[in-house]
């Protein structure tokens, strides 16, 4: 365990440039001290534990410390047989319950042979844009309450509650869906749902523009993430991030472009990346404008597939889901572009029963935070955490 | 008819076996995961760096380290998915395998940066232990929980710090 | 010219004696030789100000950021939620009150009583109307930008008290923000002063009282008072703590920063010190630059209308309406603005505010001296 003692090292600080690290002179630096941003804490997103150690306002290092929520997924995964397993991925990354059960089905269906139907996977497709609005909008808001901008949370929170009430109609549930079902839907769209599903596209542009204008506009919002928790690159790869925090880096990887699953290739969308106008690539911002230009594409994408559906004639969201899933003897590993960044399963089947041997969920955000330790260095604690809301953590993923 | 991701694999692989030889096993060429056995896993630090930097390969990305339990063998071992972003575009997977008792593998948290917490959570769930590594502790578990929960032979502890553990 | 010279026959000279004809009566009221008539004078801005804070501080903060916010707000206790805030008291002060086993007992218990008193003491010299001042003290001025400070002893007793890192966090932050925002405050205040030659409270809003209402006042007096008008505002808003100055509570950081151990009665007694320092500090700019209880309206020929909105109960009405005016936007801006970080903070303080106070001081000095 660390002890307190005098710093050794005088702290460092990297300005937005890179290139010049300013040095604060060891006479001015005091005693450390260790500062506990506890599991409780309103701005680590839930039950994250980030030992810092500090002097005065700037923070050494911060360490995360995990497995507050840790529930065992991956054994019950054991355990449990294939389609069982769906409402356990859920409560993963509760905030996108629709894109991590999409995942989970992409990774199964490898190893079975079954053929999805059309309308089937553009059911999936709009499920998981409008669930990844509304993860967006979580993300967005609550960086900004973090902020300090008490605002732009509640304009959020209210039009994801649109949202939830589009999927609510459609699958039985608020959050945790249990909807993409391996092979297929559980149920198909109610009666009405596109229309108020383009009429939601419709109410929602304007708000988006919006939201933008009163973060991205706002000088103070900008003075806090501009050149904060700068990221290259090479070492954002080499990290393993991925989602909007690879992009927000500069580079231009989307997996639902890259693997190009279900019917994504079939749909117009770019992949967003910010251009250097308004904030420094890799910074803190630039993440935030990723995430704000991708609402926009999903908005895009929800209004394609709503013109290019098949009809609903004779169609049973089922229909392909065999009766006991089997899978056969093999191993794969699947994965999709959550709005956190890719979650992937390994599965591990030995082709004889209907539970898998191994069921290992590399969770976007896991990953995402690792870097924590070394973003965190010479910051000081307000930056701490506007860096921690830019990587757009969820506990429940990163602990499953 | 070999899918395409099966033909990459092949180019990769031989690339590594010509530099390796005998450290790999051949490519096993199944369609979902085409992958590779480090058979004498001392050499894995040295092919992951050849992977990561020989210019024909450049594996710089570490999609995935999954530690697994060979109940039927005796062994442990870990799965790594590797990919080429944006470079060439290969994903490859590795193998590696060690005892169940004492068993030790290379750690590669100095080639991906991935591999840190990964790792730390395959000596959390499994309990082999990763040499080189720089913080070689529990993640996810507390730090004092006795036992590698997802070994197949676990069997959960009754107290922990006085609270009674099986449900 | 000094413009501090009152001339004997000017009306609001004559308007004041007859009414502080008023105030001397009711000092003199002495029922068996108790002091009650000043008692009674020195009771109501306070009752004012109690009955202030419970309805207008809190329950408007609670409407206008819900109305901002796209929501309703409480709705409730009564109708429109309007005993919400009674209702809170009542809760508070039968709360439980905890002290920490490792705090140090003495300064957490003075720490909130020290800032509630740092707050409310400037309340003493602020006109409420032409006969309404608890202490017409000529140096009226000089003391309210002074008390404030007595604030700061009680935050960093509070914060160092608790025991608590994120609260000495929270108090050592607001510490440096109070201190180093005193100094823009006071020079732009300063250039009230010299345009009203006094640092008698009373007195500048006397020289601002007229028949063109508005014209009058300091604000609209000089061409450069803007600037010192902005300057105090903004530097108002951190000797408040609020926001986008609210660094020292910043709620995503620090959880309540400096009073995050506080409950029951010493916590509605901080929230309410906050509450009652953000209306002295829009009393003193409305005093100061617009006029304080002078009527705005003009006399337009045969319809005075300054002369029927002026008057003891007038004036209360209109230096109490601009107050509340300036907490209006005090609470809009804390609703729309991000925080800003320390060290930015403290940026804008010494490089931007600071030379920008001695611009004005130094220009509305020429105005002054030369063109005047």
């Amino acid at each position: 365990m660390q002890e307190l003692g005098k710093v050794e090292q005088a702290s460092v600080r990297v300005t937005p440039d890179g290139e010049n690290r300013i040095v604060i002179e060891k006479d001015l630096s005091s005693e450390e001290m260790i500062l506990n941003m506890g599991p409780q804490h309103p701005s680590t997103h839930g039950v994250l534990r980030l030992e810092c150690r500090t002097d005065g306002e700037v923070v050494i290092e911060a360490e995360p410390y995990l497995g507050y929520l840790h529930r065992c997924f991956e054994k019950h995964a054991e355990m449990t047989d294939y389609p069982g397993i769906v409402p356990y991925v859920d409560r993963m990354d509760y905030l996108a319950a629709m894109n991590s059960d999409f995942a989970y089905a992409i990774a199964v269906e490898k190893l079975l042979d079954i053929e999805i139907p059309r309308r089937v996977e553009f059911l999936r497709v709009i499920v998981a844009e409008l669930n990844r609005i509304a993860s967006h909008l979580v993300a967005i808001g609550t960086y900004a309450i973090d902020l300090g901008a008490f605002t732009p949370f509640l304009f959020c929170f209210r039009d994801r509650e649109h949202i939830m009430s589009l999927l609510e109609w459609t699958s039985g549930a608020r959050m945790l869906y249990n909807y993409i079902l391996i092979g297929g839907v559980a149920y198909d769209f109610p009666r009405g749902f596109v229309e108020r599903t383009a009429e939601f596209v419709n109410y929602f542009r304007p708000k988006a523009v919006e939201l933008q204008k009163l973060l991205t506009e706002n000088e103070i919002f900008v003075k806090r993430t501009r050149g904060i928790g700068m990221m290259p690159a090479d070492v954002a790869i080499n990290y393993g991030w991925s989602g909007p925090m690879l992009r927000g880096s500069g580079v231009e990887w989307d997996l639902r472009r890259v693997d190009g699953y279900s019917i994504y290739p079939e749909l117009d969308f770019r992949v967003c990346v910010p251009d250097g106008r308004f904030s420094d690539i890799g910074d803190s911002l630039s993440r935030h404008l990723v995430r704000a230009m991708e609402m926009e594409e999903s908005l895009n994408i929800i209004e394609q597939c709503l013109d290019r559906m098949p009809s609903p004639e004779g169609f049973d969201p089922r229909a392909a889901i065999p009766k006991r899933i089997r899978p056969r003897e093999g191993e794969v590993y699947g994965r999709a572009e959550n709005p956190r960044g890719e979650l992937g399963f390994y599965i591990q089947s030995d082709g004889k029963s209907t539970k898998p041997v191994r069921c290992k969920a590399r969770s976007s955000c896991f990953v995402n935070l690792s870097a924590m330790k070394e973003l965190s260095q010479g910051q000081l604690i307000p930056d701490l955490v506007a860096i921690i809301g830019s990587i757009d953590i969820v506990l429940g993923e990163v602990d499953r | 008819m070999i899918s395409p991701a099966v033909e990459k694999a092949r180019v990769v692989w031989s690339v590594i076996s010509e530099k390796f030889g005998d450290a790999v096993s051949p490519l096993d060429e199944n369609p979902t995961m085409p992958f590779f056995e480090v058979t004498r896993p001392e050499l894995w630090l040295d092919i992951a760096l050849f992977m990561r930097d020989n210019p024909k390969l450049r594996f710089n990305y570490m999609a995935c380290l999954s530690g697994v339990d060979y109940p039927e063998e005796g062994k442990l071992g870990i799965v790594c998915n590797l990919e080429s972003l944006g470079e060439h575009g290969y994903t490859i997977a590795v193998k590696v395998k060690c005892d169940r008792e004492g068993g030790v593998i290379p750690s590669v948290s100095r080639v991906w940066k991935t591999a840190d917490w990964h790792e730390r959570e395959a000596y959390d769930m499994f309990g082999m232990t990763f040499s080189g590594h720089q913080d070689m502790r529990r993640i996810l578990c507390p730090e004092d929980w006795e036992g590698f929960p997802l070994r197949k032979d676990y069997q959960v502890q009754e107290n922990y710090h006085g609270i009674k553990v099986p449900y | 010219m000094s413009a501090g010279a009152l001339l004997p026959n000017s009306f609001p000279f004559v308007m004041s004696t007859s009414l502080n004809a008023w105030s001397d009566a009711l000092s003199g009221f002495n029922p068996a030789g108790l002091p009650l008539g000043l008692v009674i004078i020195a009771a109501i801005p306070l009752v004012f100000i109690a009955l202030y804070a419970l309805t207008y501080g809190v329950y408007g903060e609670r409407k206008i950021s819900a109305f901002m916010q796209d929501r309703l707000g409480p709705m409730e206790v009564g109708k429109w939620g309007i005993l919400q805030t009674l209702a809170d008291i009542l809760k508070l002060l039968q709360k439980e009150d905890i002290v920490n086993k490792d705090a140090d007992k003495f300064l957490f218990v003075i720490g909130p009583g020290v800032l509630f008193v740092g707050s409310f003491l400037a309340f003493a010299v602020l006109p409420f109307g032409p006969a309404f001042i608890g202490a017409d003290l000529n140096v009226g001025l000089f003391y309210a930008i002074g008390i404030v400070a007595l604030e700061v002893v009680g935050i960093l007793a509070a914060g160092w008290g608790s025991n608590n890192k994120w609260a000495l966090y929270g108090a050592i932050r607001s510490v440096a923000q109070i201190v180093s925002y005193e100094i823009p405050a006071a020079i732009a205040i300063l250039c009230g002063a010299m345009m009203a030659g006094t640092l008698s409270m009373q007195q500048i809003t006397m020289l601002q009282q007229g028949e063109y209402g508005f014209v009058h006042y300091f604000l609209f007096q000089n061409p450069i008072a803007w600037l010192p008008f902005l300057i105090y505002f903004i530097a108002s808003l951190a000797e408040t703590n609020r926001a986008p100055f609210d660094i020292p509570e910043a709620e995503s950081e620090l959880v309540a920063g400096y009073f995050t151990e506080y409950t029951g009665m010493k916590f509605a007694v901080i929230f309410l010190a906050e509450y009652g320092s953000m209306f002295m500090v829009s009393a003193i700019i409305s005093v100061v630059f617009l006029g304080g209880w002078a009527s705005p309206l003009p006399n337009i020929g045969s319809v005075a209308l300054n002369d029927w909105t002026s008057g003891p109960v007038w004036g209360a009405f209109w230096i109490v309406m601009k107050g509340f005016f300036f907490i209006f936007i005090q609470m809009w801006l804390r609703w729309t603005l991000p925080r800003l970080r320390v060290d930015q903070l403290m940026y804008l303080c010494w490089k931007v505010l600071t030379p920008f106070a001695f611009l004005a001081f130094v220009l509305t000095a020429v105005w002054e001296i030369y063109v005047k």
